[in-house]
């Protein structure tokens, strides 16, 4: 990273107002805690008139992103209006020809129908069916690393683990399930990133998924049935007969779901670990904590730093009149330091009470559908990683992601320690 | 004190006092009962307080308004019954003693 990009100013000489938490250099610095804790402080629900992307509102506390995101009534997430993130992808001239529905941009009642299609595959039993199959590639996934030199977590775990569920829960084709992880990443990504040049080859990387999709879905359709996600998505009434653009939109939603969230978690847990190693003395004496330290990774992490409504009409919220058609973002990489409600909000502490008390799967209708999937793809790979390493050491600077959306890592250096 | 009963989907059952207007949510949580996370803190948003009221109950407890934050959220919980309510929203007072709650498979 070069000096002159990095962002030198002090926090507390902004006037509030022009306090523009959107900007994603400041998620890609990581100094973004520093302007969410003013914004607790002194403007809970803050409104930006000249954001990175227009203007919006910031909910920051706790309770407050609660109260918004069980009000789906006066919040839409109809992508029509914005949908769910502040960088209204859905809104540009660019892509008027291309847009792409998903049930998490609806509201009620089409969201309903289209996720009780999707729910069953994250389900209970799917999920006991699958844990099996998830510890063998992560055990596979971690024999294959090389031992005692540098390479780049992020590839070779992160991607690899979440990429190969992906294509499980499709039944994708085996070789070709790297795509799936590019077809994320251009799906929340916009020209000039470094994915992509412009919006033509933005949509033509798409168009090329739809078509690939296409493909899988005439064949399941067409007889081979299985419990994949297409082969349901196919067979059910609410869904068989989607337009092309909505099937397309349905599955990036679960193709970013499945892929960008848990990537970003795998590896900030690496990472928190390394950064308070009293914690993670904690876990190689005690392995038993790994399940509610996979909450507190959750947490600390926060995937997905933001989720985006749009005001249906004027509604109050922390004693402000929010305006209808107004943006407004709930900032849940703010909640989850909201130290009102979490104790020792700042802290890492993978023994914390209460851990599964965080904001980042949301609330309310839109709740993550596959939080289940999530937790358990975690909780593997981290029993499979402390039966063979007594140290996952980072050696170097994470690089983050250029988004304030996906709060994640491009590239983490460590270097492996067997016991 | 109301006494209330929690049934796993294995048949373990565990039977607790707790204070008059304790929630059914809170009951379990207090009481480390398996199956119940009630991650949201017990403010209706997240349905993993998820129980199936005992049938010789559920008229005395009631059922989750339509329409109301309750019933949207259950619709998407797994294996939804009749007798489905959050245990949130559930008051266990004097009149519900002995209340029974069966907690469905897979809530964690």
């Amino acid at each position: 990273m070069s000096a002159e990009m990095i962002i030198e100013e002090d926090i507390s000489q902004i006037p509030i107002d022009e306090i523009d938490v959107s900007n994603p250099k400041l998620f890609q610095q990581d100094v973004i805690g520093d302007y969410f804790k003013r914004l607790r402080e002194e403007a809970p629900v803050h409104y930006c008139a000249d954001g990175h992307t227009g203007p919006f509102w910031s909910i920051t506390r706790f309770n407050d992103i609660v109260r918004v995101d069980t009000d789906h009534k006066n919040f839409s997430s109809e992508s029509t209006l914005g949908g769910i993130v502040l960088d209204d992808i859905n809104q540009r001239p660019e892509v008027e020809d291309f847009r792409l529905p998903m049930f998490i941009a609806m509201d009620p009642p089409k969201h309903d129908e289209q996720r009780k299609v999707v729910s069953p595959i994250v389900a209970p039993n799917n999920l006991a069916a699958m844990a099996p199959i998830i510890r063998e590639r992560a055990a596979g996934i971690l024999d294959s690393l090389p031992v005692g030199e540098e390479f780049d977590w992020v590839d070779k775990v992160s991607i690899e683990l979440t990429t190969m569920t992906l294509a499980t829960l499709f039944d994708f084709p085996w070789e070709e399930r790297r795509k799936l992880t590019r077809w994320s990443d251009i799906a929340t990504t916009s020209p000039g990133h470094g994915l992509v040049d412009s919006w033509d080859e933005w949509k033509a990387e798409l168009i090329d998924c739809a078509t690939y999709f296409q493909g899988l879905w005439n064949e399941r359709a067409g007889g081979k049935q299985g419990h994949d996600l297409i082969s349901m998505l196919a067979a059910s009434p609410a869904t068989a007969n989607m337009p092309f653009n909505e099937f397309l939109g349905n599955l990036l939603l679960l193709i970013v779901g499945g892929n960008d969230t848990t990537r970003n978690s795998i590896t900030g847990g690496v990472l928190a670990l390394n950064q308070n190693p009293a914690e993670y003395d904690k876990l190689m004496n005690d392995t038993g904590l790994i399940p509610n330290m996979v909450s507190e990774i959750i947490r600390w992490q926060t995937p997905l730093a933001h989720m985006r409504r749009t005001a249906l009409r004027d509604t109050e919220v922390g004693g402000k009149i929010i305006r209808e058609g107004d943006k407004v973002a709930m900032w849940y990489l703010s909640g989850n330091r909201d130290s009102e409600v979490i104790d020792r909000a700042d802290e890492f502490l993978i023994d914390r009470k209460d851990a599964r008390k965080h904001l980042s799967f949301g609330f309310g209708i839109h709740r993550c559908v596959g939080n289940r999937l999530a937790e358990l793809q975690l909780q593997i790979i981290w029993e499979e990683i402390v039966k063979r390493f007594r140290k996952v050491e980072v050696t170097g600077e994470a690089e983050r992601s250029m988004s304030n959306f996906i709060h994640g890592f491009t590239t983490m250096p460590v270097i492996l320690h067997p016991h | 004190m109301p006494k209330v009963t929690y049934i796993e989907a294995d048949g373990a059952t565990h039977t607790v006092e707790v204070a008059s207007g304790t929630t059914g949510r809170d009951a379990a949580i207090d009481n480390d009962i398996p199956g119940i996370d009630g991650d949201c803190g017990g403010v209706c948003a997240c349905a993993t307080c998820h129980v199936y009221v005992d049938p010789g109950w559920i008229d005395k407890v009631g059922r989750a308004a339509e329409g109301e934050m309750e019933a949207e959220l259950l619709q998407f919980a797994e294996d939804f019954r009749e007798t489905s309510r959050l245990a949130c929203q559930i008051e266990i007072t004097e009149a519900l003693d002995g209340l029974v709650l069966n907690i469905p498979t897979g809530q964690h």
